[in-house]
């Protein structure tokens, strides 16, 4: 039987690197990798807690949702981004800065 | 067992750390479809069959294709292949770094018990157990789910297709 603390030291190492993959590419859709990289994370740990509790199927339901709205967010995410693009041909986030008081 | 999921657990960290220092984006998003196959190899070592084939049929099957999708049309707007430009890499670096460490202190310091075989039963299967579930205790949950995919798509469909006149440029 695998040990709980192995999930859980790798989805904090893959929520770790989707969090600086959020903060440090300059494109809006990288910045959406590690959106996903991050919810994948969360699911790890879901799943690795069902493993103590494997008489009731709570937490990988609870994962299913979870990718189930992941794949609603990168849907809306993408359709918003491509919009974005369409009016101000550019996909870094900190060049979109129409509302920014200047 | 255990080596399988030292396997992927490695399969999913060096292609993570591949999207971080990936210089074209397409080139992430395939490193993404990779660390979703490593991710769904965890689920099936875990006895989460139904999740890992859920995830390898949502995500490696769908939100990668429409990831590069998004990077083809943006790329087509702009004309040239779509490099991504990094900033902040201390800062970005020190956060990720914290983040982990913070993480992983709290998780190897807690005791969260042990992993427990499933009971292996001959007339139910963990999948058959899950439809089960699925039909009675989360119903209610799953039609809000089928509710929810309704309305991303006919939103994703009006935001997409809406052509803006007064273009800023």
């Amino acid at each position: 039987m695998i040990p709980i603390e192995n999930y859980l030291v790798l989805s904090a190492t893959l929520f770790s690197i989707g969090l600086m993959i959020v903060v440090i590419k300059r494109n809006a859709i990288a910045v959406l990798l590690g959106l996903e990289l991050m919810l994948n994370a969360a699911n790890i740990n879901l799943v690795a807690f069902n493993l103590a509790h494997p008489e009731r199927l709570d937490g990988q339901m609870f994962a299913v949702f979870v990718i189930i709205v992941a794949a609603c967010e990168a849907a809306v995410g993408l359709a918003i981004i491509l919009q974005a693009y369409r009016v101000f041909h550019t996909a870094a986030p900190d060049s979109i800065s129409t509302l920014k008081e200047s | 067992m255990i080596y399988a999921f030292y396997i992927f657990a490695f399969i999913a960290i060096a292609s993570a750390a591949g999207i971080l220092f990936a210089r074209r984006l397409f080139h992430a998003a395939l490193m993404l479809l990779v660390c979703f196959l490593g991710v769904a190899g965890i689920y099936a070592v875990s006895f989460a069959e139904w999740v890992a084939v859920t995830q390898i049929l949502v995500y490696a099957g769908g939100v990668v294709v429409i990831i590069i999708f998004g990077i083809m049309l943006t790329a087509r707007i702009t004309g040239r292949p779509t490099a991504v430009a990094n900033s902040r890499w201390f800062s970005g670096t020190l956060l990720g770094l914290g983040a982990m460490g913070f993480l992983i202190t709290l998780f190897v310091r807690g005791s969260f018990g042990n992993g427990v075989m499933p009971a292996s039963d001959a007339k139910f299967t963990m999948v058959n157990r899950f439809g089960i579930e699925l039909m009675t205790d989360y119903m209610l949950p799953f039609e809000g789910a089928g509710l929810l995919l309704l309305i991303t798509l006919v939103g994703a469909a009006v935001i997409a297709a809406t052509r803006n006149k007064n273009s800023i440029s």
